[in-house]
């Protein structure tokens, strides 16, 4: 099935009054040793049946039937029904950049909303219209804060996701930005000695789900003139923690997936990013501002433009251009449903997260750290091979490897624990656990 | 109309979380890490509906009408891609579930880059970049990585002037020094101003293809042969490869680099501004250097290769925008090979009819045969009235605005892509009108200057929201609602 609307006739029109006589000769500029003259080896045409038979049948090889207490950046929420509603209407989803503001102010609107949103949730003074990811937005948060400061140094924490530390690295790596890595003492970072940097970049909570000593972090920042980059990947945890604005950080990022966007394998997800007024005009990609119409009616438009890419092209703040805006309406849609609802939430992920502890640990299962956590720990197994078979034995997804990540944290795993979870869910993970 | 903090009532809820079932215990973290104030719409269900509803309706998408937005492909996108999307087996699994349990992804995945390399002739690709200059990053991140790997030191990267701002920005990131290369007039790249800044210490070319004016780069083997021979590399943006499908192949013309953007050219949705994704095709001899992990068959099975010794690094993390995957495989293997061909063909045939039907009332500078999409100038509009004029009345008559002011290398651009899902009742609606807009100029120029008359709002002050920027809601922010 294609989607093309021409018929046969209407074509011969067409060509008629282009003044060709086959569609072929509109492809006169092209070296006619380029033209292909095989057909290409892509299989035939589908119909919507048969297409929909397919997918179902590759989406079916994927296992999602089992209780899964999996987190560590993909984190399971319950998304209200209304958000997938909403989301569908075509007037969002098949509409690009809102370059033409007077026909695109529901979704300029949207975007000033889903500013304000992240806004208070990060107590910052400005946010951006999105960027891919939590992870490429640490990184344009590494980048902007070199800028800002005129420095080349960057120390980031090793309790930061451990795939957000390679984007971090690959980024820095084209830029030539060095990059420190900075250690965990029981979990939680330990700053050390350092000198001349850009900015020290920590996670809240942070990869082992520890909550930060983030007072000390931004003293120690500040006091050597830096700036602190406080990344939220779990952002749920903002409905009942402090946010990283009330510690003075400078940049605040973060993944918004949590709200209203399924796990999806990993993505389409959606980063945010946060900062301070003063350094709103350093900030990467769109922007929607308020002003006025020619009757004085508020409007909303993209602003501040003088940094992005069509305009400042080489001398840019960064390259994005396209960004997450779904993901982020998503984020919106969701955030304004939930309400003040999010902290009953919040308190939720931390009270089923310590019953799953305690319950752990009255069964033997040991936990690693003892730093206050949300919704993610990490326990010790004796044998981590053999306790993910008797999981999925028993119809559960394992917890994450983390010596994947660590050499140093060989036969432990990290659990999320949210909302989605019932106690009974909870007790299976324990019993089947702790059977081993 | 009221932002949804302007519909807060205080003690009004949209939803309920089921009771907790775990036994509530005190002082579970300090005091000193717990928020006092959280500031959130308090709403109904029915509140929030009206208002993204209403929101909705103040915007445009391709569902709405003709949207000639051009190098951005708004071409239709099919529902059915959105459905397989959302199976089950695809939006609930986790990224870190086993490779046994995610077989159906991978394979997403990795028969995705088989159709992507056989489509563009390219040899190997990554499937992880989320957005075209996410992917360009990528790309010139292995023009980088490369030269590293030969020990050699080149600073410049030579960039047409007629190329999307993406370009530059993505070469800077990466730390190389931009080199303008200039436009001939015939609206191609100058191979004598190419020549001239073809030293030694020039990494890359980044070309549009057909570029930016809708134009095939007739002496493209050339161009490729120059660089190769100064052992440069040729980087393509697929911005625009709608035009080439089924019909030519970057791979067979000397291209080392190409991105794509599946959310133009494979019909997943331009979503207000995204997502998107852009995969990043190589030659052989640049595979080594793309991101990881990679998705390889082995014995029969899909797994993820970590150990690429060689690679730039992860650019996102987990495995890019994977339900933008699934839906640009929808529509692939909905269109088969003979559906591919047709865009290509419909895609050029219906920029051509629509030429056709307006050069003779609007300026065309480079008169061509086109490709996807051509460019308009505004000297032929009378009194004053500028291209900008044109786009604001275009949106009276139902039409979404052409890209305008760009390529810079054209007074008053009107670029527009028809794209191939667009029947010719329509682009013979929009000729009409664009005609009638060209009349108005003579004989009506004060409509023009102060369209649009019919949108929710009329023309905005930008220089306002520059100069004072309101970038968020305040409680004390004084609402400015219409008066009559």
């Amino acid at each position: 099935m294609h989607y093309v609307s021409n018929t046969e006739e209407q074509i011969k029109e067409m060509l008629d009054v282009i003044g060709a006589n086959d569609v072929s000769e509109l492809f006169k500029d092209v070296p006619q040793s380029l033209i292909l003259k095989e057909k290409l080896k892509i299989p035939s045409a589908l119909s919507e049946m048969e297409v929909g038979r397919l997918l179902k049948s590759i989406a079916a090889k994927n296992n999602t039937g089992m209780i899964s207490f999996l987190g560590a950046g993909a984190y399971c929420h319950f998304i209200p029904t209304i958000v997938n509603h909403l989301l569908l209407r075509g007037e969002f989803f098949t509409a690009y950049t809102p370059y033409q503001p007077e026909i695109s102010q529901g979704m300029l609107q949207a975007i000033f909303e889903y500013q304000t949103i992240i806004c208070n949730l990060t107590g910052m003074d400005a946010a951006n219209a999105s960027m891919y990811d939590n992870s490429s937005a640490l990184a344009e948060a590494a980048i902007m804060a070199c800028r800002i400061k005129n420095k080349n140094k960057i120390l980031i924490s090793r309790a930061v996701h451990p795939e957000h530390r390679e984007v971090v690295k690959t980024y820095t790596n084209a830029n030539s930005i060095e990059l420190i890595e900075v250690g965990c003492s029981n979990g939680t970072t330990e700053i050390g000695e350092h000198k001349d940097f850009a900015a020290i970049l920590v996670q809240q909570p942070n990869f082992f789900g520890l909550i930060e000593d983030l007072n000390a972090i931004s003293d120690f920042a500040h006091e050597n003139g830096a700036l602190l980059v406080v990344s939220v990947n779990e952002p749920t945890s903002l409905g009942i923690l402090k946010s990283p604005g009330s510690y003075n950080a400078d940049i605040v990022v973060g993944e918004g997936h949590s709200f209203g966007n399924p796990i999806s394998f990993g993505g389409p997800f959606v980063g945010f990013m946060a900062t301070k007024r003063e350094f709103v005009r350093q900030i990467p990609g769109r922007l929607a501002g308020q002003t006025v119409d020619s009757e004085g009616r508020r409007g909303f438009v993209l602003t501040l433009q003088a940094r992005e890419q069509h305009i400042r092209r080489e001398k840019a703040t960064s390259n994005i251009c396209t960004n997450q805006a779904l993901n982020a309406l998503a984020v919106t849609i969701t955030l304004s449903t939930l309400g003040k609802e999010l902290k009953n939430l919040a308190i939720q992920n931390l009270h089923k997260s310590h019953y799953a502890v305690n319950s752990m640990e009255n069964a033997g299962i040991k936990r690693v750290f003892t730093a206050p956590f949300y919704n993610e720990f990490v326990v010790e197994v004796k044998d981590l091979k053999k306790a993910s078979e008797n999981l999925i034995k028993n119809g559960i997804l394992p917890g994450l490897d983390l010596g994947k990540f660590y050499p140093e944290h060989k036969n432990r795993m990290l659990f999320c624990i949210t909302e989605m979870h019932t106690k009974e869910q909870v007790d299976e993970l324990v019993g089947a656990l702790s059977s081993d | 109309m009221k932002l949804i903090f302007e519909r807060s009532v205080k003690g009004r809820k949209a939803v309920e979380l089921p009771k907790l079932d775990v036994p509530l215990q005190a002082n579970l973290i300090p005091e000193e890490f717990i928020r006092q104030e959280l500031d959130m719409p308090e709403v109904s269900e029915l509140d929030v509906i009206r208002h993204y509803t209403a929101l909705s309706r103040r915007n445009f998408g391709v569902d709405n009408g003709f949207y000639p937005l051009g190098s951005c492909t708004m071409k239709y996108n099919p529902k059915i891609n959105e459905d397989m999307a959302r199976l089950e087996g695809f939006s609930q699994l986790h990224p870190y579930a086993p490779e046994e349990s995610s077989q159906g992804a991978l394979q997403i995945i990795y028969e995705l880059q088989q159709y992507l390399k056989e489509i563009s002739g390219m040899d190997a690709f990554t499937l992880q970049p989320a957005a075209g200059s996410h992917g360009e990053l990528t790309g010139i991140m292995i023009v980088k990585k490369y030269f590293e790997s030969m020990n050699e030191k080149r600073t410049k990267i030579l960039i047409p002037d007629s190329a999307h701002g993406t370009n530059p920005a993505s070469a800077t990131l990466c730390g190389f020094e931009c080199v303008e290369i200039k436009s001939n007039s015939e609206g191609e790249i100058d191979l004598d101003d190419l020549k001239s800044k073809l030293t030694k210490d020039v990494a890359a070319i980044m070309i549009t293809n057909p570029n930016t004016l809708g134009l095939f780069e007739r002496r493209i083997l050339d161009a490729a042969k120059l660089m190769h021979d100064n052992n440069s590399i040729v980087y393509m943006d697929g911005a625009n490869l709608n035009a080439m499908l089924g019909i030519a192949r970057p791979g067979d013309f000397g291209i080392d680099i190409l991105h794509i953007n599946l959310h133009k050219t494979f019909s997943t949705p331009h979503g207000g501004g995204g997502p998107g994704a852009g995969p990043v095709g190589v030659k052989k001899h640049l595979e080594r250097f793309l991101p990881k992990p990679s998705v390889e068959v082995v014995d029969k099975k899909y797994r993820l290769n970590y150990n690429l010794p060689d690679s730039i690094g992860r650019v996102r993390a987990f495995y890019g925008n994977f339900g933008i995957l699934v839906r640009a495989y929808t529509y692939i293997r909905s269109n088969g090979f003979e559906g591919i061909r047709a865009i290509g063909e419909n895609s050029v045939l219906n920029a051509n009819y629509l030429l056709a039907k307006l050069k003779k009332h609007y300026h065309v500078p480079y008169n061509r045969t086109c490709q996807h999409e051509f460019v308009l100038t505004d000297k032929y509009l009378s009194n004053d009235v500028s291209t900008n004029d044109v786009a604001k009345r275009l949106l009276d008559f139902g039409f979404y605005a052409p890209t305008i002011y760009f390529p810079l290398i054209v007074h008053g651009a009107i670029m527009i892509e028809p794209t191939e899902t667009e029947s010719k009742e329509t682009l013979d609606a929009f000729a009409e009108v664009m005609i009638k807009i060209k009349e108005e100029s003579v004989n009506d120029p004060e409509i023009l200057k102060s369209a649009p008359l019919t949108t929710p709002v009329s023309r905005l002050d930008g220089v306002l929201a520059a100069r004072k920027p309101i970038l968020r809601y305040e409680r004390t922010m004084a609402l400015n609602e219409p008066t009559h």
